[in-house]
C-alpha cells in the first residue's frame, strides 16, 4: 500500500514537472484568449471560469464567437462537439495506456487532463500510464491557462511580442520530443509521422482541402493513416500471453 | 446576449463528455489487433498532424519558427527531455527574433 502511494507521488511529481513548460506555453497563449474575451463582452470571472472548466483554445475561441453572435445552445454544443471531437480519439487511446484496474474516480479526473499537450506528454510517459502523471501536469498547466486567460481580460496584452512568440513555439517543440524518440527506433513510426506531417501541409496548402477546419483536419488524417498503419503493420503482441 | 454562465456550461458539458465517455466506457484492455494497432498508431498521427505545418505559423517569422523546430527535431531525435527540447526552442526562436525582427 505503501508503495502504491509512493509511486502515485512520484509520478505526480514527474508531472508537475513535465508540465512546467505546458503551463508557461499556456500562460502566453491563453493571454490572447482573454483579450478575444474581453472584446466578446466577457468579464475576467467569466472568462477565468470559462477556461478553468473547458481547458482547450480552438474549442474556447470558437464558442467566443458563439458567444458573441448570440447563437442557441444548441449551436454551442455542436460547435463545441466537432471542434473538440479529436479528444475522443485521444481519450480512446489513453483507455488502453492506463491499466483496466484503474478505478473509477481516476478515469473520470483523468478525462479533464486531456488536452493536446497533456496528452502528448501523457503518451509519452511510459508505457503504462499511471493517471497521476497527468495530474501532476494539468496542476501546472490549468492554472496557467485561467492565469493568462484572467490577465489577457483584465490587462490587454501587457507581454512583449517577442516573449509570447518565443512560448508559442514550447508546445509544439513539446510534441516533437514525445514522437520522435521512438519514430527513431522504428521504421514503421517515422514513416507514419513523416507522411502525417506531409498530409497535414497538403491539407493546409491545397486550396479546397485547406478549407477544412484544423479540428475536423485532424480527425480525418488520424483516422486515415492510424487506420492505414494499422492494416499494414498491426503491432504485434507482447507481453499480452 | 443570453446568460454567459448557462453557455460556458453547455461548452464544459459537452466538451468533458467528449473527453471522458471512452474512458470511463471501455474498461477493458482491447483485443483485437487493427483496433490496438490503430489506438496506438494515433497519438503519432495527431501530434504529428498538429505540429507541422502549424509550428511555422506559431511565432513571430517563418524563420524563427523554422530555426526553433529544427532544433526541438534534433534536441528531440537525440533524446532530451521535454523540458531541455521546449527551453531550447524557445531560446532559438527569441534569439533569431532578436536578430532578424
Amino acid at each position: 500500500m505503501k508503495h502504491m502511494r509512493m509511486g502515485a507521488m512520484e509520478w505526480y511529481r514527474r508531472g508537475l514537472r513535465d508540465g512546467i513548460p505546458i503551463g508557461l506555453g499556456y500562460l502566453a497563449v491563453s493571454f490572447t484568449l482573454g483579450i478575444a474575451a474581453r472584446s466578446d463582452g466577457l468579464t475576467a470571472v467569466q472568462a477565468t471560469v470559462m477556461s478553468l472548466l473547458n481547458l482547450t483554445s480552438a474549442g474556447q475561441f470558437a464558442g467566443l464567437t458563439v458567444i458573441a453572435a448570440g447563437a442557441s445552445y444548441l449551436e454551442m454544443a455542436a460547435s463545441q462537439l466537432i471542434i473538440n471531437l479529436r479528444y475522443l480519439l485521444m481519450s480512446c487511446a489513453l483507455s488502453q495506456k492506463i491499466a483496466p484496474e484503474t478505478p473509477m474516480w481516476q478515469r473520470l479526473a483523468l478525462g479533464y487532463t486531456i488536452t493536446d499537450e497533456i496528452f502528448g506528454i501523457s503518451v509519452g510517459a511510459a508505457d503504462r500510464l499511471n493517471p497521476f502523471y497527468s495530474f501532476g501536469a494539468v496542476s501546472v498547466a490549468a492554472p496557467g491557462w485561467a492565469l493568462g486567460t484572467c490577465l489577457g481580460v483584465i490587462l490587454g496584452n501587457v507581454l512583449p511580442a517577442r516573449i509570447v512568440s518565443a512560448l508559442s513555439v514550447a508546445l509544439y517543440a513539446m510534441f516533437l520530443a514525445v514522437i520522435l524518440p521512438p519514430a527513431r527506433r522504428s521504421r514503421v513510426l517515422a514513416g507514419v509521422v513523416v507522411l502525417s506531417m506531409a498530409a497535414s501541409l497538403l491539407f493546409s496548402r491545397l486550396p479546397v482541402l485547406s478549407a477544412v477546419s484544423s479540428g475536423m483536419k485532424i480527425i480525418v488524417l488520424t483516422v486515415l493513416i492510424a487506420g492505414g498503419a494499422a492494416l499494414l503493420f498491426p503491432v504485434k503482441e507482447e507481453a499480452d500471453a | 446576449m443570453r446568460n454567459v454562465y448557462l453557455y460556458i456550461l453547455v461548452m464544459a458539458a459537452v466538451t468533458y463528455l467528449i473527453r471522458v465517455l471512452p474512458l470511463t466506457l471501455i474498461r477493458r484492455e482491447i483485443k483485437n489487433t487493427f483496433l490496438r494497432s490503430f489506438l496506438y498508431y494515433v497519438p503519432y498521427v495527431t501530434l504529428a498532424v498538429m505540429t507541422f505545418p502549424a509550428i511555422l505559423d506559431a511565432t513571430g517569422s517563418t524563420v524563427s519558427a523554422a530555426a526553433g523546430l529544427l532544433a526541438a527535431a534534433l534536441l528531440a531525435w537525440y533524446g532530451a527531455s521535454l523540458f531541455q527540447v521546449a527551453c531550447a526552442a524557445c531560446a532559438v526562436v527569441f534569439v533569431i527574433e532578436l536578430i532578424i525582427l
